[in-house]
């Protein structure tokens, strides 16, 4: 599949995945390989505190929207940038675009946000999906990379639309959830893509995820990143005694011990890979992309562009979108 | 019941053996994904082995697990697991709903207040909607438990929150929120200044009507009013439940991964803990990867000098299982390299190593694999 047409498939996408697959990991892998593509692209966090910006090379983010690369695409335009959205700020920039902002100072002195907040459940995350909405309207990036809550919280984060729809049933709020709602419903605009690791529970909960977004939001969904597949390397089978009598090498006391255990963990992982990936192949029926595990710890701009490069390969290997 | 001679100990110990031996109460935390519901049945099932009456609470296990704890469903109480072991072993998976019902019959003044206020909108949205409350509910258990029910041991596992440690304001914003001043002033009998008050109090509800509606309103000032009296009980029971947190029969112990972000997390949550002046008794790191050294090799072993003879000799059938070593090698030492930062920030607190295991957890044969790493004996 083309680039552009995999870009082109909708301004924004959302970023979702249970805790430690490395859902901030596939966001930044998109919005660099995205920009190597020629498009500005803007990252949006709610969750602060994330390995995003030191994955480009940067020190902690702040609220205000921060660019993380200048220039990533072909022609030294498409800049990657990011911002961290709270609810309490979305909700008080609302309050001042409504006329509200006396209200919203009372809100904040004393302590009425929680109150507000627990009278009408999911209210915090409609305004944070209101605001990403209109970033979205204002077409503020090529692309607009959404990296959402943890999973089971994703659910309730996308649903929180129509759970409000219930409470709240007049009003700007009520105006507010059904926007964001036609957001979600449009897949011309809005894609979902989950993110697992080819390992048993990640890909069961992934599974689910996907079945309940589904169903219960209706969003659309994208291709499955399957974060950390550990490369395939050929000829692990040989013993190492053996091998090296043939090339003629002498091996250190142990170094023969260690490479076969290696060589046997290798191949471990490996097949248990291959069968968790073809599990999540028979159970969903969605393309997959697959991202390398880069044996490091933390990733920082040169394994983004690994991971960037593996991603655009992936795609050109993708017959179509799901959608 | 079976009887423990051991007292509850406090300070630093020397392995995980001991705290699932002696102390009262163990709490697990971490970020989300590091394991932390596995590490939690598995120190369960330790309590249970030593002859403890133990119970785990857990909050958001996997199905698999959930499935073989026998945990078909949220529950408020309970359930024993029949076991090859001479202690006793129970285990819940937190109901926050029916955990809050239950404390607001206990401290209702007549079933009718609490009966009126199971039944308001505005209380039952609580629970799923007000951030904190799923930690202070898991508070709350673990006391209860701990209190009442006559465990002798109590693990626990913490929400995956990323709003680190929560669970330690939780009681505390709780009853600040059953507090709320606003909606006080608004009950407060309307005479002279406190009537100036109510006034405004009204006239803000009147503007919080126009942007959420009229019935959400009406359903928090009902909610409050059903509630009153009852916030001093709350509070105080908040207070125990913190005293208990900070008390030496209690342990926490920290599960981490061991990536930049997860160990930073982790970090993060080892000062929040000694901001509060509770110390870690205990790191878990897991998921980690073999380091296949040999002894005494020494920098020969390392990850550069191994990718070093993978170059020389990648011509020959040893290049492809030198590259393999090298990447293994060299995404331990830097594993290792975390690690290391982590271990020193919560010192003495015992270290325990678990490495990448080839099936995860999801049974009582594979968390006793997974006791082997966790546990000397």
């Amino acid at each position: 599949m083309d680039h552009d047409e995999f870009f082109g498939a909708s301004r924004l996408v959302i970023v979702a995945g249970k805790g430690g697959v490395g859902k901030t990991t596939v966001s930044a892998t998109l919005a660099r390989a995205a920009a190597r593509c020629g498009l500005s692209t803007l990252v949006v966090e709610v969750d602060g505190r994330s390995g995003l910006p030191a994955m480009f090379g940067r020190g902690e983010l702040g609220y205000d929207e921060a660019v993380l690369s200048v220039g990533g695409g072909p022609d030294g335009t498409a800049d990657v940038r990011a911002r961290t959205l709270t609810a309490d700020a979305a909700l008080l920039e609302y309050l001042r675009d409504h006329g509200l902002s006396r209200l919203s100072k009372r809100l904040v002195s004393t302590g009425a946000l929680d109150v507000v907040a627990t009278a009408a459940p999911g209210i915090k995350d409609i305004l944070l999906l209101g605001k990403v909405k209109q970033l979205e309207r204002a077409g503020a990036a090529d692309l607009i990379v959404l990296d959402a809550p943890a999973a089971g919280h994703a659910i309730t984060f996308l649903q929180s639309a129509r759970t409000l729809l219930d409470t709240v049933s007049v009003g700007p709020i009520n105006a507010q959830a059904r926007d964001v709602l036609g957001l979600l419903e449009d897949h011309r605009r809005c894609q979902v893509v989950l993110v697992t690791i080819p390992e048993e529970t990640p890909v069961n909960e992934v599974v689910e995820t996907a079945y309940s977004l589904e169903d219960r939001v209706g969003v659309g969904l994208g291709p499955i990143v399957v974060n950390g597949v550990v490369p395939e390397i050929a000829g692990l089978e040989v013993d190492p005694g053996e091998a090296a009598e043939r090339a003629g090498v002498s091996l250190r006391p142990g170094e023969a011990e260690a490479l076969a255990a290696a060589a046997a963990f290798r191949r471990g992982r490996m097949a248990l890979q291959a069968e968790q990936i073809g599990r999540l192949e028979d159970r969903l029926p969605l393309p997959q992309l697959r991202l390398p595990f880069l044996f490091t710890t933390d990733i920082g701009p040169a394994d983004l562009d690994v991971l960037a490069g593996a991603l655009l390969d992936g795609v050109d290997a993708l017959a179509g979108l799901p959608i | 019941m079976s009887v423990v001679a051991a007292e509850p100990a406090s300070g630093p110990v020397d392995s995980l053996d001991e705290l699932v031996a002696q102390r009262r109460i163990v709490v697990c935390c971490g970020s989300g994904g590091v394991g932390k519901t596995t590490v939690a049945a598995v120190a369960g099932l330790e309590g249970a082995r030593r002859r403890r009456r133990t119970v785990v609470v857990t909050i958001d296990p996997a199905k698999r697990l959930a499935d073989a704890l026998g945990l078909a469903g949220l529950s408020d109480t309970p359930g024993r697991i029949e076991g090859d072991w001479p202690g006793e072993l129970w285990a819940m998976m937190l109901d926050t709903r029916s955990t809050f019902d239950a404390l607001v019959g206990k401290y209702a003044a007549t079933p009718e207040q609490a009966e009126r206020i199971l039944a308001n909108r505005f209380y039952r949205n609580i629970s799923s909607a007000l951030s904190g409350t799923q930690e202070y509910m898991a508070m709350e258990k673990l006391y209860e438990l701990h209190e009442e029910a006559d465990f002798e041991l109590v693990v626990v596992d913490t929400p995956p929150t990323r709003h680190a440690l929560d669970f330690l304001d939780a009681p505390r914003r709780l009853s600040r929120f059953l507090e709320h001043r606003l909606f006080r002033m608004l009950m407060a009998p309307s005479r002279g200044f406190v009537r100036a008050v109510n006034v405004a109090a009204q006239t803000f509800l009147r503007t919080v009507s126009k942007v959420v509606g009229g019935e959400v309103v009406d359903d928090a000032i009902a909610f409050f009013k059903a509630f009153e009296g009852m916030e001093e009980g709350f509070r105080q029971r908040a207070e125990r439940v913190n005293e208990l947190l900070a008390a030496p029969e209690t342990a926490f112990v920290l599960v981490a991964s061991p990536r930049r972000d997860t160990v930073a997390e982790a970090q993060f949550f080892a000062d929040r803990l000694a901001e509060a002046g509770i110390a870690v008794q205990g790191l878990v790191v897991n998921r980690l990867h073999p380091s296949f050294g040999s002894p005494g090799d020494g920098r020969a072993a390392s990850g550069e000098a191994t990718a070093e003879r993978a170059r020389t000799l990648q011509a020959t059938e040893l290049g492809a299982l030198y590259r393999n070593l090298a990447e293994l090698r060299t995404v331990s030492a830097r594993e290792l390299d975390h690690l290391g930062g982590l271990a020193a920030a919560v010192d003495p607190a015992p270290v325990v190593r678990v490495p990448f295991l080839s099936t995860d957890v999801h049974d009582i044969a594979g968390m006793g694999e997974l006791a082997r790493y966790l546990f000397t004996d």
